[in-house]
This record gives structure tokens, sequence and C-alpha cells, in this order.
């Protein structure tokens, strides 16, 4: 039954090391150790971020959707981050302002390091001080860390609608972003960008 | 050599789909980052301090526990992307100590705001409970409401404030 390995088993450090090998290439193959290519989404010159993006992310939920039809996977045997409503909100807020300042997210900035960007260094340092200063200052983030917990809840149910009819929005809908994204982009660069 | 061309952004997509259903197949977990360095700074800290570890009622949280802060999934998998991220540089040609910015700005002011980007990214990560990783694309693909509210966020966040850096990138 799916997971095949337990959080604790050792194993799954040895899965989990080789799944990353694979994160890292495909993240480093795609361009997403080029900070340029990934503020491109912001500007309108490069929109592969949202391409990869949703494209993973339709590709892994039609994945556990059919995994769970055919009677493979149960939704609560895997984990589901829980809505705390503030913290997720204020926490990407925040996380949004330092991908414009910064041009990265922890991901790509490990994949930037790794082929030897500098300011991906120096970005991955700041993400550990950030983490310190989450963790020395928690009583004055507590409060909003912990408020509005919504448990583990679905986008589909808090919408209404069934997991079928929102799985196939959400297609409907990256691929309308899909075309609409090379109109922008021709529109934006009518000169060449060289990263 | 010549850079190599960077990858179908749809064939990565998909790749990177399977990759993340693989992770939950098999780990019962998505993909993520940031709580590798989390767990970093925490088995830092509690280096150098474990009284004061085990006074925080956030870090007591990781370190009073039978098993280590680094011993988990995360930590193994941002080893793997260092690693995965060095490999694919090196098969295509992109390994190369480089500060990479826009040709308005110097070197300088890129490093500059690269290390308050982190810093953001830092404490925005843990108030969120994950990065755009762990948080808005793995939340996504197993249809949390949490991974769409962090998407929106982030990305919303992103395009409101984009006006004002413009120079910084373009």
């Amino acid at each position: 039954m799916i997971p095949f390995f337990s959080p604790q088993d050792e194993i799954t450090f040895v899965i989990s090391f080789i799944i990353g090998i694979a994160f890292g290439f495909i993240l480093e193959q795609a361009g997403f150790s080029s900070s340029r290519k990934l503020a491109g989404v912001f500007y309108g010159y490069d929109f592969v971020v949202v391409r990869v993006f949703f494209t993973a992310a339709i590709t892994t939920m039609l994945g556990l959707i059919f995994l769970n039809y055919f009677g493979y996977l149960n939704f609560s045997d895997i984990f589901i981050n829980s809505t705390y409503i503030w913290a997720t909100a204020v926490g990407g807020a925040i996380m949004g302002l330092g991908f414009i300042i910064g041009g990265f997210c922890p991901g790509t900035s490990v994949c930037a390091l790794a082929i030897g960007k500098i300011d991906a260094m120096v970005f991955v340092a700041g993400i550990f001080i950030g983490a310190f200063i989450f963790g020395e200052a928690y009583p004055i983030f507590k409060d909003i860390y912990i408020e509005g917990n919504l448990g583990r809840i679905l986008i589909y149910d808090t919408l209404g609608i069934s997991q079928g009819t929102f799985a196939f929005s959400m297609i409907l809908i990256a691929l309308i972003m899909f075309w609409g994204s090379y109109f922008i982009q021709k529109k934006i660069s009518k000169k060449e960008m060289k990263y | 050599m010549k850079e190599k061309k960077y990858m179908n952004p749809y064939l990565a997509g998909f790749l990177l789909g399977l990759i993340m259903l693989s992770a939950f197949v098999l780990t019962g977990s998505g993909l993520g980052a940031s709580g590798a360095m989390k767990r970093s700074v925490i088995s830092c800290v509690d280096k150098i301090s474990h009284e004061h570890t085990s006074n925080s009622e956030f870090y007591s949280k990781y370190t009073n526990k039978e098993t280590h802060p680094m011993k988990n999934k995360l930590v193994f998998l941002v080893f793997g992307v260092l690693i995965g991220g060095f490999i694919s540089g090196a098969v295509s040609n992109r390994l190369k100590l480089k500060i990479e910015h826009s040709p308005k700005i110097t070197s300088k002011t890129r490093i500059i705001m690269a290390s308050i980007g982190g810093i953001l990214f830092g404490i925005g990560s843990q108030i969120g409970r994950g990065c755009t990783s762990g948080a808005a694309l793995s939340g996504m693909a197993t249809l949390s409401t949490a991974g769409f509210i962090s998407m929106i966020s982030i990305f919303g966040t992103g395009y409101l404030l984009a006006y004002f850096f413009k120079k910084f990138w373009i």
C-alpha cells in the first residue's frame, strides 16, 4: 500500500536523496538556476516558471487522483499540508517579496549554488539567517503561526465543487495560461534577452 | 564549449511531476527545500547551546526528540538537489563561478538584493510552513487549500510589487 516506506525508514533517506538528485537535475535543465530567467515570470519576458510549475503540479495531481481512483492510494495516507489561513497567506506574501528582490526560492537557489552562482550562495546564506531570525523571534511570530488552523482541507471542498470538476478546471486554466503566455512574451521581448 | 540549451519547459514539468509523484508513492510526501535549511539552523543552534533550544518553544519541538533534527528525508533530498544541479550544470557546460545580474545594476547591488531576498524567504517559509516546493507545488499537487493559497500569495505579491523592482531585473 502507498506509501511504500515510512518517513523514519532508513531506505526513505536513500530514496529521498535519489529523488533530490533527479529534482535538482530537472530544475537546472529547465533553467531554474538563473535568477533572471526566474524573475522573467514577473515581467513577462520568460514564462518558464509558469510552464514548468503548472505542468508538474498537474502531472502529480493526476497521478495521485488516478492511483486513488483505482484503489492503490488513500489520500489520508499521504502528507497533505494543513491550512493555517493567516500563516500561509502572510508567509506567502513575505516569500513573494523575497522572490522579487532575491530572484530565487529555496529549491532553485540550491540548484544555482551547485553550478557556481555566487548570488545564489548569498541567497542560501540569507535563508539560514531568516530561519534563525524566525527561531529566535518565535514568540513574536507565534500568534500568526498557529492561528486559524483549518486542518487538512482540500481546495475542491473549500470551493464546494467535485474533485473531478476542480481538476478539469485547473487543467483548463493552465492551458489558457500557457497559451496566453506566448502572446505576452512576444509583446514584451522585442529585443532578445541574453542571460 | 558552448552552453547547451535549456530543456523544453513542458517536458521538464512533466518529468518533475513524475519525480514528485514517485516521492509521494515511495515516501508519502512530496518535495521540499526550506525544511532542510530550518533543520540545519536548529541543529547548529542546538550544538551551540542545548539549554537555549530546550527553553525555546519552537526549537524544542525538534531537539527534544529521540531522532536528531537532521535525520529527516528533506535534508537528504536537498543534498540530492545540490548534486543533481551540479551534474546538470556539468553535462550542459554551465559550471561557472559568477554573479548573474542585470546590466543596469552592479554585482554588489545584486549581492545585497540576493541576501535580503534570502532572509525574507527564510522568514516567510517558516511562517508559511514551507516554500515554493514544499507548500505551494507539493500542496497544489495534493489539492490542499494551503497549496493554492501559498501559490497565489507568493506569485500574487511578486506581481503586485514587480513594478518597484523593475530596474533590478530588466
